[in-house]
């Protein structure tokens, strides 16, 4: 089947099986290999894209589903050559090792952000707890959302 | 931009040079490889433990209208390719062709346009089973009458692998027979556990039979320790092999060896002319690669009255599944076990360690660890608990009474290790200060009138880690020395080409750090190439913390010989003698005459212009090295956790985590510290929730993330680090090496303050993980006391 999907603002149509999850077709049929993938199960959350502006876990969603709808990965995050306060606070703080939960990390940020600008340390790990990091002991990661949530204008200014 | 700070020359507080195309999504993993006309293979598996093969029926599979190729262990048989040799001189099965010996085992593989389309033909395979008794239980494989597993192997007739002893066992019955307090522990299980990387184990094959030249794309911690090993078994000749390994989603151990799935690609590719992918899921992750530990441990501990600690002997049973994989240097069969030591001066000490076949995955990776240093690590710090209760003496009292001294480094062990150097009473006195000991007894003290179960645990570790000095240690035949290649260009920007490939260590940031410091030239000035073994020198790969203490020396050694060769040239350039020459970071200048001088950029320049080199000098700056260590290094450190435990539900909450490391000289602060809050997430993983476990009929329980828990945001501390630093003598820019330290130094501490917390009941020890039903049940049964 055909599917139409708005990815990053833009319109983007491929064909594929009926069962392709969210996942596969952004990385197989539209080639964005920046949304990766991690255990079947929804429980790494390496996954990670924003469907209307939500985290979702795009191994659990079918493509189709997301017909319709607003997907931002994070090929989308920085935006007219300026990087989101967010990757910019993951450099800065060391939040990332290996990089492989780091796009599905950087999007519940993003989400978290938008709807909480100024999160407590405790927010922060509560917003991360479904999404699993092997390399860094988290303690990086919510300081580069700390890090982000105190630069955020400077950097998009 | 806000926030950064100013560039440090060598040394110090660099950003990662990795970070930008990772935060972009322009990392690239061994997933995100598409070639042209690439297909994808899936692998069949064993539904059962223990089962004879009687036949396999792939006609339906193989005219599903998207596959192109079935592959079974037939058909590798008459290849010679059905068996490949493991790590440890063993065999292990690519395909099955006589019996599963483990459940996940390969049995075929199937090749299709998709990879859809590939796992849907899986279920299109016949295979017949004979199902056979089991071994699942360690301690009845040796049972007579037990079901032998090998029975591949000619003359085989039970499941006993090896017997290996370290130490002097008379030396040790001595001790024990005058010693004034003897300690037998109950058995101590390390259990089993797997490394779970986020990116699962794959590869991408692509064998051109024209050239004959096979590239292979793999999830590879040790590119070209493979490389050599597939030119070994397949008969590939090694020049045509390329093995790259791009951006690696974490290793742990767990991309050490070589699994059936890339031979099963690299085959595919040679049948079908196509590049072939397979990427493993989440299960076959868990259930078929590469486990760790899996010790079944039993201590004896000698000491005096006053808490001098004299003997400590060990007796392990070793479970290493159905084929022997295990990852380690070849003379050691249990690796570096025999630094079960410790950190303590003693008079004597002995271990055993008897190594048998089970139904069960095999593997015994070093899961961020050396070589089963974080079994060792977790046996002495918890005989030396049980002692101090015994004894009623502070558990850091304890081993502050007993610690090797400064001045004893170099320290000959009884087991014949050469710790370096360590100043393990300063370490401990920094753990104890950040922490605030007294202050958090006394709490414990008012908490306990009260009702409440708060414990402090503290371990003490030594590792022995940088594998290693060639005239000791090999992996299949292969010395443990690695290579290193710098170039620098006429405009002086260089290019560092090292054997070791960085899973996420930051090896561009810090190697790349490395030259900087000894040329004094800007790190963003070197490019550091890793992870491609046509592009970079020979070498063992990454494990075993052995990149900064091995590969970093290669580096800091080729570096020097730049810097000699820069002294020529200027010598040359400036029309005097070498000797007249003295060194400042980045420029070689004129005693006496300072402002005569030359920077290594114009060195560089010089040495490929027209400039008259002295007689002997060859043109252009480059340089190669190959580092064989003298000796391994030795990091060390003192942690502190502190929890609290409902009596209730059984529950641990980790409050604080205190974890003091002495890696020696440190390269990338920074880097050193997201390395040690890692090691410690995945510590405290292990010491909570993280187990392998099986059935009595070998199935796995724990085959997905909904089973095999690691830690989220929500189970860790807010970690508190400090520092001391003891460089390491013998290596060229004392660093010691740290990324798996705090990984082999937690599990102690959080089980030391569980039992701790739990002294009021009597608890003297309880098994990993450290789960609530297993603290509640220790609660209820009151004393665990180990027999005497």
């Amino acid at each position: 089947m055909q599917i139409t999907i708005t990815v990053n603002g833009e319109p983007r149509t491929a064909e594929a099986e009926p069962r392709t999850l969210l996942v596969h077709f952004l990385r197989d049929n539209l080639g964005m290999k920046g949304t990766h993938w991690g255990c079947d199960t929804s429980n790494c959350g390496a996954c990670v894209v924003l469907v209307d502006g939500e985290p979702v876990k795009s191994c659990t969603m079918l493509a189709a589903m997301a017909e319709g709808h607003e997907v931002r990965t994070v090929e989308g995050l920085e935006r007219d050559g300026h990087l989101d306060p967010v990757q910019q606070g993951f450099m800065e703080e060391h939040g990332l090792q290996c990089g492989f939960c780091t796009p599905g990390m950087m999007l519940t940020a993003r989400a978290l952000l938008d709807s909480n600008p100024n999160p407590t340390d405790d927010e922060i790990r509560v917003a991360i707890s479904g999404q699993i990091c092997r390399c860094t002991g988290y303690k990086n990661i919510i300081k580069s959302v700390r890090w982000a949530a105190e630069h955020g204008e400077e950097v998009t200014a | 931009m806000a926030g950064t700070t100013e560039r440090p020359t060598g040394f110090g507080r660099l950003k990662r040079k990795e970070d930008p195309r990772f935060i972009r999504g322009q990392g690239h993993y061994v997933d995100d490889v598409t070639l042209p006309g690439m297909l994808h293979g899936a692998v069949l598996r064993s539904p059962l433990a223990h089962a004879r093969i009687t036949s396999i029926d792939t006609s339906a599979a193989q005219q599903h209208p998207k596959v192109r190729a079935v592959i079974t262990g037939k058909d590798l048989e008459a290849q010679g390719l059905a068996w490949m040799p493991t790590l440890s001189a063993d065999t292990q099965a690519v395909l099955a062709t006589d019996k599963v010996r483990f459940q996940g085992q390969e049995v075929a593989f199937v090749i299709a346009d998709d990879e859809y389309a590939a796992r849907d033909a899986l279920e299109l395979i016949d295979v017949d089973y004979e199902p056979l008794p089991v071994v699942v239980d360690p301690r009845t494989a040796l049972d007579a009458g037990a079901p032998v597993i090998r029975d591949d192997k000619d003359g085989k007739s039970d499941n006993h692998i090896f017997d290996w002893e370290a130490g002097s066992e008379e030396e040790c019955d001595r001790v024990f027979e005058d010693a004034d307090v003897t300690l037998v522990t109950q058995e101590i299980p390390f259990q089993r556990v797997h490394p779970a990387p986020l990116e699962t184990c794959g590869a991408v094959a692509d064998y051109d039979a024209v050239t004959g030249k096979l590239r292979l794309w793999c999830t590879t911690q040790a590119p070209h320790a493979h490389r050599t090993l597939y030119a070994l078994v397949a008969g590939l000749p090694e020049h045509k092999i390329q093995v790259i390994a791009p951006d690696i989603g974490g290793g742990f151990g767990n991309k050490v060896p070589i699994y059936p799935g890339y031979v099963c690609a690299i085959v595919g590719s040679i049948v079908t002319g196509k590049p072939v992918k397979w990427m493993e899921d989440r299960t076959e992750n868990l259930t078929s690669t590469g486990f760790a530990r899996d010790y079944l441990m039993r201590g004896r501990i000698a000491a005096d009255r006053d808490g001098k600690i004299r003997a400590l002997r060990v007796d392990v049973l070793a479970d290493h599944g159905a084929f022997n994989a295990t990852a380690q240097p070849s003379k050691y069969p249990a690796g570096f076990f025999h630094i079960f030591t410790g950190s303590y001066d003693l008079e004597a000490a002995y271990c055993t360690v008897k190594g048998v076949y089970t139904n069960k995955a095999p593997g015994g990776v070093a899961y961020r660890c050396s070589f089963r240093v974080t079994e060792a690590a977790y046996l002495v710090e918890r005989m030396v608990d049980l002692l101090a209760d015994e004894l009623e003496i502070d558990p850091v009292e304890l081993r502050m009474k007993n610690f090797i001294k400064k001045e004893q480094f170099p320290y000959t062990t009884r087991t014949g290790w050469v710790y370096d150097s360590g100043d393990y009473a300063a370490t401990m006195n920094e753990a104890l200060r950040i922490a605030g000991y007294d202050e958090l007894r006394k709490e414990q003290a008012e908490k306990r009138a009260r009702g409440e179960y708060m414990g402090i645990g503290c371990s003490f570790f030594t590792e022995t880690v940088g594998a290693g000095p060639k005239k000791d240690m090999d992996i299949a035949g292969l010395g443990m020395a690695d290579g290193a290649e710098l170039r620098v260009h006429p405009t002086g920007k260089a290019v560092l080409r090292i054997s070791v490939k960085t899973q996420g260590q930051g090896h561009e940031t810090t190697f790349a750090q490395i030259v900087a410091e000894e040329l004094g030239i800007p790190p963003e000035d070197v490019e550091v190439v890793h992870g491609d073994t046509d592009q970079t020198p020979f070498g063992l790969g990454t494990y075993g913390s052995r990149s900064t203490p091995v590969s970093g020396a290669a580096t800091a050694m080729v570096s020097r010989k730049i810097r000699d060769k820069a002294r020529l040239i200027a010598s040359a350039a400036l029309e005097v003698s070498p000797d007249d020459l003295e060194w400042e970071r980045g420029r070689w200048f004129v005693k006496g005459d300072p402002e005569k001088g030359q920077t290594i950029q114009e060195a560089a320049f010089a040495a490929h212009g027209t400039l008259t080199l002295p007689e002997g000098v060859e043109g252009h700056l480059d340089a190669e090295a190959v580092y064989d260590p003298p000796n391994l290094t030795y990091p060390c450190g003192a942690y502190i956790c502190v929890v609290d435990v409902d009596p209730g539900t059984g529950e641990v909450k980790i409050r604080r985590f205190i974890a003091v490391d002495d890696c020696g000289v440190r390269i990338n602060p920074m880097i050193v510290e997201g390395q040690v809050h890692g090691g410690l997430a995945e510590g405290v993983g292990i010491a909570l929730m993280q187990h392998i476990a099986f059935d009595d009929q070998g199935n796995c329980l724990s085959g997905s993330f909904m089973d095999y828990l690691v830690p989220s945001s929500m189970e860790v501390p807010d970690w508190e680090l400090g520092e001391t630093v003891t460089p390491s003598p013998h290596h060229p820019i004392g660093a010691k090496g740290v990324g798996e330290s705090s990984n082999v130094g937690s599990p102690p501490a959080v089980v030391n303050a569980v039992v701790d917390a739990l002294e009021p009941f009597g608890v003297r020890h309880v098994d990993m993980p450290v789960t609530p039903a297993r603290v509640w049940e220790a609660i209820q049964h009151g004393t665990t006391r180990p027999p005497q």
